[in-house]
């Protein structure tokens, strides 16, 4: 028996271990391991976020382009929502009983006990109305946002807009974005979307099992309140970029005013351009997919995505290589006998100028003249071949800025085009020499420019050697922050000096009696300039201009491109100079308001594409219809862009 | 002397250590039932429809039961107690036929609107009959037949609670292996009955043939060190053979005879399966909620997985998911210490008796007790499978409350008793 007695130690033993077991696993949980403590805030707590409003945007004078309006979004929660007139609420936010059935099916499906949206984006007048007559709508709430209006309904390109998120960005985000923020998608919206979204506020707000919300954590000490977005001072000047897209209303094409001392953008104009005001509300995506079938491409922002031939508009570039490489001087003269011959090539030119020097042949836009300068700069001693000479100009050449991006703070710019020796190299093996890229003498050939890398040019002509980066935001926030990279200096390596023949020659091309320009002179300004006609292979020829004023103490530099418009003198340089006059005088005199309205008046629009494969007729009797393809008149094309180019 | 005794019978006699112990735990109960309540309706009076109502009145009239046993007489329960174990089994066949069913188990008996839970009464009832047994025959329990007449006594209540079916309380009944330990049966039985459960579980881990080799080879290594000793030999070869047939049949019932959600849930608490928004739920919250509580706890009331509803069934079951969040490790410290100290005591109380029947009653009760505060508190950190019994004297329920106190208030009455001869 004393045996066993014994066992009821072993008894009490087990006890104990038993005892120290759970003890052990509890202590483990409780007090050596975090994750559940942590695993139970996560159960309880949910973040409630509140919308910041997105930054302002304003031009340079602080007029306001882009700043918020109200909207309501119209919340539900399901489990909440009792009987009653549906009818009324549907007349109320103007939707039919079939929307009302699926908005409510999908916000039941997203859950029972949380809010969703019921329906966004309803009108203050639609707010106010049913604010007085919820309480007739149990379940339902309204909550407040804001959206994006544009007070003059410019600069559409500039702004671009504002989204919704997709899952996608969500997901590049890495958790930042949530379900139903909003996003810039493009413009300036999304070059500068993380100072101008601001902070979300948090709310932490204690859940219970079903989702129903138990009221504010710790007395809303970890709580924080929504930071509005930094407001962002834009450099375009707004009155200036009115009257720009007013000029190219109707035309395809761009228009780029440089402020030279400071790269600032003064005006940005890409044309056929909408309604920013579009792109926003209910009715958004509805536009969208309208302002899609626009065959000239509003989406375009042609100022820093459209390649154009640089055409004559490249030929100071010519002369100011040949100043500093020394191969010519501004007495040297060509003889021009109309054309420009070399190996097989030959290159017209306009006019029988004979003998011809540097000033006379940048205001006549000598193309016989461009050819010789590059031939010199080709054909220079010190290099061992031409193809190595080539590869050194256009080394120079990017120094421009062309054939590269420039870095202009919107997204989606294009690079241009400038090829390396080693391409022609590889296309033409060793058998290449001056000849066969003397079109690029004159800006033709295989080089594209966009119409900024244009106005850029100016604008380093203007300052007489060096460029600031184009940019399109001078002050950001509050302190009126500016990146570093736009105050920079970028040096292209031609002496000051050099300039002033150059700028001689393009004075004359708009105020000598025998310039190209000569009609778009300015009173009491002398603006420098050069015209240029692009040839183009898709039909008539793009006007081009490029230039700056005034000579002295440049305070604008200036591109202006309209597509199919044929000569550089009757479209784009009296634009140029109306955008010129405007800036620097504040209006454009009197007398020119006459043309000016002419000039807004006038339709140039290429003709819509035909269509590539034409239908076949399939029976005799249907020829006659088939035959005739119904292509839209141009009647019918002025009429239709009004809701797109206004 | 003797007539001051009888005269004080049930004030001097009856343990009031353990009584004390009984109304702490009692009392953390209902503190911790009132916490539990969903805070969805915040009215502040005091409310007897709620469960921390309901609970107060359980706990008083539990004691008006506890002390009415009291005042028994001693030899009732001897006397009576093959009666008071047929009547239960009659009542666990009666549940079967007119029984409630609640949650998947027919486990309730409605008499108005109070429910009778025959499996309660059944623990007493079983550990009576086993105390009689053993009191009156004094059996050799490392011999055959009184190992078989204990064995029945206990496995009837247990296959008629499998019936409904309830494994959490027929589980309960293996304790009165032990009281049957401390009374003579062989400790080999106990090492080959907890060996079969590894085996069991192993059988589910590893893969049989796995396992199979694993016998095969430790059988080999003990044949070949016993190579001269032929009679051990044979055993351990006997041992191996059942060992792998064994294998073979666990499996078979695992996959045939268990229900699914119970597989579900052993799987589950053996790691082979991760679910937890499914059955291990119940689990995975109940140890947020006790883990969230950390050393000392949220303090009263301020538990959020508990105020928010985040754990189920937590004033029956996982009561101790509040204790551990709102209390902390503290809170758990004190409450299983609380338990120790009482089954320890019971167990030295039982050890001093001088009639075998209140010792053997006395280790029943101490291993029923046992048995239902591991599994419980088992259960809510997850090193045990989610086995619905609920915690001694804490958890929410009047059946439950009063069959424990029934429990306990016999063993203090035999114990209050034990200068006389029963």
């Amino acid at each position: 028996m004393d045996n066993l007695f014994n066992r009821k130690y072993v008894i009490q033993v087990l006890f104990i271990v038993v005892a120290l077991i759970l003890l052990g696993t509890l202590f483990y949980i409780q007090v050596a391991s975090e994750k559940y403590f942590i695993a139970a805030e996560s159960n309880v707590l949910k973040k409630i976020y509140t919308f910041p409003a997105r930054g302002v945007i304003y031009d340079r004078n602080e007029k306001p382009l882009a700043q918020n309006e109200a909207v309501y979004d119209l919340m539900v929660i399901p489990n909440q929502v009792k009987e009653f007139d549906t009818a009324a609420l549907c007349r109320i936010i103007d939707i039919d009983m079939k929307r009302f059935a699926r908005n409510f099916n999908k916000a039941s499906a997203q859950s029972r006990y949380q809010p969703s949206i019921f329906e966004r984006q309803l009108s203050v007048q639609v707010y106010a109305t049913l604010s007085e007559q919820l309480s007739r709508f149990p379940g339902f709430f309204v909550q407040s946002r804001t959206i994006r209006h544009y007070p003059d309904s410019v600069a559409a390109h500039f702004l671009g807009y504002i989204k919704e998120v997709s899952p996608l960005d969500i997901q590049n985000s890495e958790g930042y974005y949530r379900s139903g923020d909003y996003i810039g998608k493009s413009g300036v919206e999304k070059s500068y979307e993380t100072l101008l979204r601001g902070e979300r506020g948090i709310v932490n707000m204690m859940y219970d099992v079903r989702n129903v919300p138990k009221g504010s954590y710790a007395e809303g000490r970890f709580d924080t309140a929504a930071v509005s977005g930094d407001r962002l001072i834009s450099s375009l000047d707004l009155k200036l970029q009115k009257l720009g897209e007013d000029l190219m209303r109707n035309k395809v094409g761009s228009i780029v005013a440089i402020e030279p001392a400071s790269g600032e953008i003064l005006a940005f104009v890409s044309s056929p351009t909408y309604d920013p005001n579009l792109m926003v509300g209910r009715s958004q995506g509805n536009n969208y997919m309208e302002l899609l079938k626009n065959p000239n491409r509003v989406f375009n922002i042609r100022p820093i995505q459209g390649y154009y031939s640089p055409g004559s508009s490249f030929k100071p570039l010519d002369a100011l290589l040949g100043l500093q490489e020394g191969v010519i001087d501004p007495s040297m003269t060509f003889n021009c006998p109309g054309y420009f011959k070399v190996g097989g090539h030959t290159v017209k030119c306009e006019h029988v100028d004979g003998n011809i020097a540097l000033r006379m042949g940048l205001a006549r836009s000598c193309n016989t003249y461009a050819c010789y300068v590059f031939q010199k700069l080709l054909t220079q001693r010190k290099y061992p071949n031409q193809r190595v000479a080539y590869d050194e100009w256009q080394k120079k050449v990017r120094k421009f800025g062309l054939g590269e991006k420039l870095g202009i703070d919107l997204p989606s710019e294009r690079n241009g085009r400038l090829y390396d020796a080693a391409y022609y190299s590889g296309k033409y093996s060793k058998y290449w020499n001056y000849g066969t890229v003397i079109s690029l003498a004159i800006g033709q050939g295989e080089m594209d420019a966009t119409p900024l890398q244009m106005a850029n040019i100016m604008a380093i002509i203007a300052n007489r050697g060096y460029y600031i980066k184009p940019h399109l935001v001078k002050a950001i926030g509050k302190n009126r922050v500016i990146k570093k990279e736009y105050v920079k200096k970028n040096y292209v390596d031609v002496e000051a000096r050099h300039f002033e023949p150059v700028i001689d020659g393009m004075q004359d091309a708009v105020n000598a009696p025998w310039g190209t320009a000569i009609q778009s002179r300015i009173d009491g300004i002398v603006m420098c300039g050069k015209t240029g006609t692009v040839q183009n292979p898709r039909g008539k020829n793009h006007s081009v201009f490029i230039g700056f004023a005034p000579r002295d103490n440049p305070k604008i530099a200036i591109a202006v491109i309209v597509e199919n418009a044929g000569y550089g003198s009757t479209y784009a340089a009296p634009i140029a100079s109306y955008i010129a006059e405007q800036y620097l005088k504040g209006e454009v005199s009197k007398y020119k308001l006459a043309q000016v309205a002419w000039m807004k008046s006038q339709v140039i629009l290429p003709e819509p594409p035909k269509p590539k494969v034409k239908p076949k007729p399939k029976g005799t009797d249907s020829i006659e219809k088939v035959t005739t393809p119904v292509l839209p008149d141009q009647n019918h094309t002025k009429s239709k862009p009004i809701q797109i180019t206004q | 002397m003797i007539n001051q005794q009888s005269n004080n019978r049930f004030f001097f006699n009856v343990d009031w250590v353990t009584i004390l112990i009984y109304i702490a735990l009692c009392a953390i109960g209902f503190v911790n039932i009132y916490a539990s309540i969903p805070q969805v309706e915040e009215s502040t009076a005091f409310n007897f429809a709620s469960n921390y109502g309901k609970q107060l009145i359980f706990i008083m009239t539990g004691l008006v039961l506890g002390f009415s046993i009291l005042l028994l007489d001693a030899k009732f329960f001897s006397i009576f107690s093959p009666i008071i174990y047929g009547v239960t089994m009659i009542l666990l066949l009666v549940v079967l036929v007119v029984g409630r069913n609640v949650g998947g188990n027919q486990a309730w008996i409605p008499i108005g609107s109070f429910r009778l839970q025959p499996s309660e009464l059944a623990k007493f009832g079983t550990a009576l009959l086993l105390a009689r047994y053993i009191s009156s025959f004094n059996p050799k329990l490392n011999t055959l037949k009184p190992v078989l007449i204990a064995a029945v006594i206990i496995v009837v209540p247990m296959c008629l609670i499998m019936l409904q079916p309830d494994a959490g309380s027929m589980l309960v009944f293996l304790s009165f292996m032990f009281p049957l330990y401390r009374e003579g049966l062989p400790g080999y039985l106990l090492i080959i009955f907890w060996g079969m459960v590894l085996l069991f579980i192993l059988n589910l881990f590893l893969s049989q043939w796995v396992l199979i080799s694993i016998i095969l080879i430790l059988g080999g290594l003990f044949i070949y060190f016993n190579k001269k000793k032929h009679q051990r030999m044979i055993m351990i070869g006997i041992i191996m053979i059942s060992a792998i047939g064994y294998l073979f049949i666990a499996k078979l019932v695992f996959e045939n005879v268990l229900q699914p959600h119970q597989r579900t849930r052993i799987e589950l608490i053996l790691g082979l399966k991760t679910d937890p928004k499914g059955a291990g739920y119940n689990v995975n919250q109940s140890k947020i909620a006790i883990g969230s509580g950390q050393l000392t706890g949220r303090g009263f009331l301020q538990g959020t997985q508990t105020k928010y509803g985040y754990v189920p069934e937590q004033s029956t079951d996982f009561i101790f998911s509040t204790i551990g969040e709102e209390w902390g490790f503290a809170g758990c410290f004190v409450v299983i210490g609380l338990y120790m100290f009482l089954l320890l005591r019971i167990v030295n109380l039982a050890e001093r008796q001088r009639s075998t029947f209140s010792r053997v009653y006395g280790y029943c009760v101490a291993c029923i007790i046992f048995f239902h505060v591991f599994i419980n508190i088992g259960m809510t950190i997850g090193i045990i499978p989610v086995i619905g019994i609920p915690l001694p004297f804490i958890s929410y329920g009047g059946s439950s409350l009063w069959s424990f106190t029934v429990l306990l208030f016999i063993f203090l009455k035999l114990d209050s008793n034990r200068m006389g001869f029963i």
